[in-house]
């Protein structure tokens, strides 16, 4: 057993990449749904055991073949990959019980094994990305995710998917090349792929070739804030989110997007932090910026769409708007805050879209109107939604709360108390697009559509009730979430120049 | 005494409520099941809240904690004086409440009556955790909970009208809430690096009195539910709603609860004393003084009964906050007794508003001419209210006044004083023709000539349980005149440090 423990890193890679390859070999959509499963409950288990070592003795190191760093691959679990591990993990363990009826609803027969080859070759790369402490191993696993996650998208029962994902494709890949000229020019500078190499040489030589750097910096920024679809590089993800099929959506919004800020959060301080002062450049002022105008943008977007699932996505890119404000504020407090809605809003996003999911499963459609009177018809479902839904406001009590407080605390700290207003303000604005879904679906009477809907089949229904249920676990014991995602800002923090 | 610890009563007068809720859509098809699941919840949880009161006149003060959401945020609760009394005027009339809903929602044939009845017990378990919240962010918690518990409630009829006033009130309540009161709670932490309530204040020494005024403002508007003008627009949007919820709102859960926080913010985090030298508080006679007189200016142009009696509301609940602001002890006894004596009189009224737009289907002031002869015991009830309203003798209205003014009197704040007298005539003005039309005033048969007309104006009393309900709430409107040791002894221990 010790001996396997010493490979846990590399199993979190290794199994779903196998997995894959098998799933991609049967045919039967049941089958391949059930290796997708045990491998996605597999994977929470080894990434719970990576959190517990490295809260217990500190950083791992593995080597790839044995090969030592920088020359090797070393892949690299600290507690903030840690947490990100988890929280992939647990959300993709969380959905695939629910992805049997769901994919088999909206998904042909013969390419639902397909389906679940791609959603594990995604969770290969996502996890790889975390794992990986090389910086064009990142890359690669950002491209193997990328790849598979268009798939996932193009397999949307209408046919504008494929203008989605087509979309996604293109801006994607501007993204990830952004991503390699800046992984390019910090090779150059160094003559290093190894993240803490990097930052290590970058160092002493920061000074006299600072041009290379900040270009360096610039693309890398760029690059991945198209990924994690920061404002106003933003566009892909509505549409991307709205015409996935349900499972890859919930999936995607629990996941895709927070591992991208992992590594926003990586370049920032891991890498530049550690080399250059945080306010030679004005990184803190253009996130907080961008973050801010994320929040209201998108959230008043948010109050005018008719498609829940658009509502949605919009209200995704609001949430990812607090989250790089966290990061932004760049103090513990607010750091701290940042992190925690990465997994805060995984949570309270997968359960969302899972309801939506269950819609979807049982009238197929989820325009506004015809949602009137689904809450009295599907009455668990829609009480998923209002959790999350108040998740998103930020009530006490729940997930959401907590984020905000954090945010809240990190502004005041540093006497920008505006800024609290502002997050406060743009909870407000999700109370009213939370609020028009509430009114259509429990005063409205029921529609043709909703007039014969019932709660779906247990096998989707336990999941989103576990979601919903730790969305409130988590606003009221926080030891589990933000106090690790404490101790990660402090980490992060503390090794800033 | 059981051997159930002190602790653990107070938990479970938390927990009651909430089991109640998880109990009740059980027996979703058995409605008379169903009722009697919220009765005898009502009544253990009146009984748990109860027995508290022996040990807490006695000097304990149990506390419990429930988790650590972070560091410094705690979900804990403790029994104090004022916070008993109002859990004890809330959880007392939660029963007597729940049997006037039974007589109103059958006798109306209104729909979802279980959602109706499991809302009402989560509002009831919300108000029971801010009643016992040992800190401000267990009080933030509760408030917002009830805010979305009642919401439901207010929009039961689930029609346009319902969904409009709904909007206002969830928005307006959530939304000063998390502008308003959220970051104050956030200064306050960052101010005085604790959230707990104290006797005397939290705030440390020496602070600019405009930051207090600034953040004593944060506190009051925040509070949305105290409903301290321009922020009072929620309450008669809510009018929409039900008349048992009505009621729920005005009189047992949700203003009180606004109210409550006010008084216990100025109380036990600025403290009485440190408001009164700085003279931070100052605006607030003035804020709170304005809101008094202008409801009960906008109450006398309403012909809709329960737009009367919301505006009323209005009024009355800034008296509770103008006797806060008076900032004596005396004054502030006053504002607590007032809590109570609100709470038993407008239930009163409330409950005969509903009793007569069940049995009459009148909803308009003018067309209660004679009324009083078809249901003397509404009209009865409904005249011990008014005089409570008005503060007047034998009622329990007279006695928050009383107090008021002797509190005002005698640190010689005559603007108080005469926003108090003022206000008294208007109250008259605006009740005691209601009274007057229903007993004295000839029924206007002839201008109603079609036989729909004539059919109203054939109907007696309200189904009995309305009529039992509100004849004990204005039984309890004389008798907490006529016995008021607990709650003025209670409202006198919340200034004493404790004992033991």
């Amino acid at each position: 057993m010790s001996k396997l423990a010493e490979h846990l890193p590399i199993l979190q890679v290794v199994v779903p990449l196998l997995g894959a390859l098998l799933c991609a070999l049967l045919r039967r959509g049941t089958l391949a749904w059930a290796l997708a499963l045990a491998v996605s409950w597999i994977m929470p288990v080894i990434a719970i055991l990576l959190l517990q070592r490295v809260l217990d003795g500190g950083a791992i190191s593995y080597r790839l073949g044995g090969w030592a760093p920088p020359w090797g691959i070393e892949y690299r679990v600290d507690l903030l990959s840690a947490f990100v591990l988890v929280l992939v993990t647990v959300v993709g363990a969380a959905i695939m019980p629910f992805a049997r009826r769901s994919v088999a609803h909206e998904i042909e027969g013969d390419k639902q094994a397909w389906f679940y080859t791609m959603y594990l070759l995604c969770l290969t790369g996502l996890l790889g990305i975390t794992v990986t402490g090389d910086a064009f191993n990142i890359f690669v696993f950002l491209e193997i995710s990328s790849l598979s996650t268009y798939v996932l998208i193009a397999m949307g029962k209408d046919r504008r998917a494929l203008l989605a994902a087509y979309q996604y494709l293109i801006v994607g890949t501007i993204g990830a090349t952004f991503y390699v000229i800046g992984v390019g020019l910090l090779y150059l500078v160094t003559g290093s792929l190894n993240i803490v190499d990097i930052a290590a040489r970058l160092a002493p030589a920061a000074a006299e070739t600072s041009r290379p750097v900040f270009a360096a910096l610039a693309f890398l920024t760029v690059g991945v804030s198209l990924k994690l679809a920061l404002f106003p590089l933003h566009v892909w993800l509505p549409g991307a989110y709205a015409h996935a099929p349900s499972v890859a959506t919930a999936f995607l919004a629990g996941t895709a997007t927070k591992v991208a800020v992992y590594v926003l959060l990586r370049l920032i301080f891991s890498i530049f932090g550690v080399a250059i002062a945080f306010d030679t450049l004005p990184v803190s002022e253009v996130l907080l910026t961008l973050s801010v105008a994320a929040m209201f943008i998108a959230s008043i977007l948010a109050v005018f769409e008719t498609d829940v699932k658009r509502v949605l996505a919009y209200s995704s890119l609001g949430q990812i708007g607090y989250i790089t404000l966290g990061i932004g504020l760049a103090n513990v407090p607010g750091l701290t805050g940042g992190i925690v809605h990465l997994f805060n809003h995984a949570l309270m996003k997968t359960a969302l879209f899972m309801s939506l999911g269950a819609i979807v499963y049982r009238i197929g459609t989820i325009k506004l109107a015809d949602l009137a009177g689904i809450g009295r018809q599907m009455p668990l479902t829609m009480a998923v939604f209002v959790v999350g839904g108040l998740a998103l406001v930020g009530v006490p009590g729940t997930a959401g709360f907590v984020s905000k407080w954090y945010l809240a605390v990190g502004a005041f700290d540093r006497g920008w108390w505006p800024l609290v207003f502002l997050i406060l303000v743009t909870s407000l604005i999700a109370v009213v697009y939370v609020g028009r879904v509430v009114e259509v679906a429990w005063f409205r009477e029921p529609s043709g559509f909703a007039a014969g809907a019932k709660d779906p089949p247990l096998s989707m229904l336990l999941p989103m009730l576990a979601l919903a249920a730790a969305t409130i676990y988590f606003g009221i014991d926080t030891e589990a979430s933000a106090a690790i995602a404490r101790r990660v800002a402090e980490g992060l923090i503390g090794g800033l120049k | 005494m059981p051997v159930v610890a002190p602790e653990t009563h107070l938990l479970l007068a938390i927990a009651i409520p909430f089991t109640g809720a998880l109990l009740i859509p059980l027996f979703h098809r058995q409605p008379n099941l169903r009722e009697a699941v919220t009765l005898t919840t009502a009544a253990v949880l009146a009984v748990t809240v109860w027995s508290l009161l022996p040990q807490v006149l006695a000097g304990a003060r149990p506390e419990a904690r429930l988790a650590d959401v972070m560091p410094g945020l705690t979900i804990a609760f403790a029994v104090e004086p004022l916070g008993l009394l109002f859990a004890l005027v809330a959880s007392s009339l939660w029963i007597v409440n729940s049997i006037y809903s039974i007589g109103y929602m059958r006798a109306n044939q209104e729909p979802r009556q279980t959602s109706f009845y499991v809302c009402f017990a989560v509002a009831i378990g919300a108000t029971m955790g801010l009643a016992f919240s040992k800190n401000l962010f267990t009080l933030f918690l509760f408030y917002e909970l009830l805010t979305l518990s009642t919401y439901p409630l207010v929009t039961h009829k689930a029609n346009d009208e319902a969904i409009r006033g709904g909007r206002i009130y969830l928005l307006l309540l959530i939304g000063s809430s998390m502008l308003l009161l959220l970051p104050a709670i956030a200064a306050t932490w960052y101010i005085a690096g604790t959230l707990d309530f104290k006797l005397g204040g939290i705030l440390p020494a020496g602070l600019d009195a405009t930051l207090i005024a600034g953040l004593l403002a944060l506190y009051v508007f925040g509070t949305g539910k105290a409903a301290v003008m321009p922020l009072h627009f929620w309450l008669p949007a809510a009018m929409v709603a039900p008349t048992p919820v009505s009621a729920l709102l005005h009189a047992v859960a949700v203003v009180k609860a606004g109210v409550f926080t006010v008084l216990k913010v100025i109380v036990f985090v600025f403290g009485v004393d440190t408001l009164a030298s700085t003279g931070a508080a100052g605006w607030l006679v003035w804020a709170a003084g304005g809101t008094v007189l202008l409801a009960s200016l906008i109450a006398l142009r309403q012909d809709n009964l329960k737009k009367r009696l919301a505006y009323s509301t209005v009024s009355q609940l800034s008296y509770v906050v103008l006797a806060a602001a008076i900032l004596t002890p005396v004054s502030v006894v006053g504002a607590a007794l007032h809590i109570a004596a609100h709470a038993v009189s407008k239930i009163t009224l409330f409950f005969a508003a509903g009793a007569i737009y069940t049995a009459a289907h009148k909803t308009h002031v003018s067309e209660l001419d004679g009324i009083g002869w078809r249901m003397p015991w509404t009209m009865s009830a409904f005249a011990i209210g008014a005089l409570a309203m008005i503060g007047l003798p034998p009622t329990a209205g007279f006695l928050g006044k009383w107090f008021m003014l002797s509190g005002a009197t005698q640190t010689g704040q005559w603007l108080p004083v005469a926003v108090i007298v003022a206000s008294t005539a208007l109250n008259a003005a605006y009740f005691l023709p209601i009274v007057f039309r229903a007993f004295f005033a000839e029924p206007v048969r002839a201008h109603a000539a079609g036989a729909a007309a004539s059919h109203d104006d054939d109907h007696g009393e309200a189904p009995w349980p309305m009529v039992l309900a509100l004849s004990l709430t204005a039984a309890a409107t004389v008798l907490l005149f006529l016995a008021p040791d607990t709650a003025l002894s209670l409202a006198k221990l919340m200034l004493e440090p404790v004992t033991r």
